[in-house]
């Protein structure tokens, strides 16, 4: 992470025509979110992520990662590599909990799991 | 090299952390009229308080500790949302305890008794009491504990709301920059040396989570405080269901459904400390199918439930278990917090008030603390 000096933005939020544009679909966040959170002081895609959602639904943002960072870049007038990159979390598709509880309970490795 | 683009390099007071100790304590400090810095190596709310569960629970707490709960759910999170111009989802419908043997249930009546005596209202009840409140859980329950006036929150939108007014306030914020020592100056604390040059500050607040130990030791103070790895997942949206908070006397695990519609499930294997890999922040392959055991055992209604994300997160354990909430004699100016050991977020309100009056007027007054000094730690014999 580059160093970022965060102080309170002086201009108001400006509204835009686009702002209803969902961005991302799993969590319904818009454009106009995204922008806003970056308005309230938020810098990194990290933080805009904790902040409104976006990228944690189904897809864990491999929709909308590339849209999400180029908003967040314009809205900061910085290039796409300031704002930082956030992981896909495991698992990358959901799982069953009956099914992940089947799985590693000793050193052995597997182990089975009752019903 | 230190970096002009900084711009100011004092302050009244420098934090160091970025979590939601540092950005609460920047809040409350700059809404004094003081001018605060706050210096964060990661970015705003990554470390625990990013990852954390947001139990805001009183009950079966350390009493040394309690008074910072029950302050904080009394005075605090019922407004904080409106002082802080966010939504922070707090819920205060309770916390239940859960047992399955009459060991565990010895273990929470004994907490229970602690707790009442120190004043919180909590009560022991049994299984079939248990599944009134919360119809799910399995017949294997057969008692526990329950405090009503416990709950939950979010911890991210907590954090940023604190952070985004102590930015009203004026505070700044520097991220991506990490502390590396402390230095005193005629006898008091006068400088906080980073990775990109020297700052000044008359009083420096250290919040920086098990981090806080080295920064503290380059002035000769050392809390024994050490990393330790948990993880939490993140269900499909379910319908609603139940609003308590639920844990268990052996800490299987523990969680809530949050206002979004998933449920926020967390806890350890036992074998964190010898199987987690400690960079970084990794998923231990024991990690998420002990805890799918543990809670199907428990809530029989899970079993078919889908995991969406999950993730591990570090946070800073005490050798006694509570936090280190207090100034430092020997280096006048700074101000340590650190140490919660696991549930530092349900008390942060409370915690940063008591830092606001340690760092303005030498001693935390609303809220008793004395137990939290930096200097209690004894050797057993
Ligand atoms: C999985 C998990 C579940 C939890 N569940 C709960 C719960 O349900 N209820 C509850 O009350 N608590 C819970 N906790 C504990 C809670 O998250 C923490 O007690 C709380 O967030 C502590 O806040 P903090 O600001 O002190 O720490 P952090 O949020 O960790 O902040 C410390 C900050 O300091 C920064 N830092 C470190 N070193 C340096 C340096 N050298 N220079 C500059 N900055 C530095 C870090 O990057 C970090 O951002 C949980 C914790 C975890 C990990």
């Amino acid at each position: 992470m580059p160093v970022i000096v965060r102080e309170k933005a002086e201009k108001p939020f400006v509204p835009k025509p686009d702002d209803d544009l969902l961005v991302c679909r799993c969590e319904e966040v818009t454009k106009g979110d995204i922008r806003e959170a970056v308005h309230a002081g938020l810098r990194t895609f990290g933080e805009v992520k904790r902040y409104s959602r976006v990228g944690m639904g189904l897809c864990q943002g491999q929709t909308c990662q590339r849209l999400v960072r180029h908003i967040i870049a314009s809205e900061l007038g910085i290039a796409i590599d300031g704002v930082g990159r956030v992981k896909g979390r495991a698992p990358m598709e959901p799982v069953i909990m009956k099914e992940l509880a089947l799985s590693r309970r000793d050193s052995k490795g597997v182990d089975d799991y009752a019903e | 090299m230190p970096n002009s683009r900084l711009g100011k390099r004092s302050a009244d007071v420098i934090v160091i952390g970025g979590g939601v100790m540092g950005c609460a304590s920047a809040y409350r400090l700059s809404a004094e009229g003081l001018s605060v810095i706050v210096l964060e190596r990661d970015e705003i709310c990554a470390g625990a308080s990013g990852r954390n569960a947001g139990g805001v629970r009183q009950s079966a707490r350390d009493v040394r500790e309690l008074p910072l709960a029950i302050y904080a759910v009394k005075n605090i999170w019922p407004t904080l949302g409106e002082e802080l111009g966010v939504d922070t989802e707090y819920v205060q419908k309770g916390n239940l305890r859960l047992g399955r043997t009459e060991a565990h249930l010895e273990k929470l009546r004994m907490s229970v008794t602690e707790n009442t005596e120190a004043g919180l209202d909590l009560l022991m009840v049994t299984g079939t009491e248990a599944r009134e409140i919360c119809p799910y859980m399995s017949e294997e329950v057969i008692g526990a504990s329950w405090c009503p006036t416990d709950g939950y929150a979010n911890p991210l939108l907590t954090t940023f709301g604190y952070y985004r007014r102590a930015l009203d306030n004026k505070a700044i914020f520097i991220t991506g920059i990490t502390v590396t020592g402390l230095g005193k100056a005629g006898g008091a604390l006068r400088k906080v040396y980073t990775d990109d040059g020297v700052f000044e500050a008359d009083r420096v607040v250290l919040c920086a989570g098990y981090h806080s130990r080295a920064i503290a030791n380059t002035v000769g103070i050392d809390i024994p405080v050490e990393r330790e790895d948990e993880e939490v997942f993140v269900t499909e949206q379910l319908p609603p269901m139940f609003d308590q908070v639920l844990g268990t006397a052996d800490a299987d695990f523990y969680g809530h459904r949050t206002k979004h519609g998933s449920f926020l499930l967390g806890g350890v294997s036992g074998l964190q400390h010898f199987t987690s890999n400690h960079d970084g922040h990794p998923a231990d392959a024991y990690t998420a199918p002990s805890l799918s055991r543990a809670i199907i055992g428990f809530f029989p209604v899970f079993a078919d439930v889908k995991i969406i994300r999950s993730w591990s997160g570090h946070f800073d354990a005490c050798a006694d278990g509570v936090p280190v909430i207090s100034n430092v004699e020997e280096v006048p100016g700074l101000t340590i917090a650190c140490a919660f050991t696991g549930h530092g977020f349900g008390i942060s309100p409370a915690v940063s008030l008591a830092i606001k009056e340690l760092v303005t007027v030498g001693e935390s007054r609303a809220i008793d603390v004395s137990e939290l000094r930096y200097d209690r730690f004894r050797a057993k014999q």
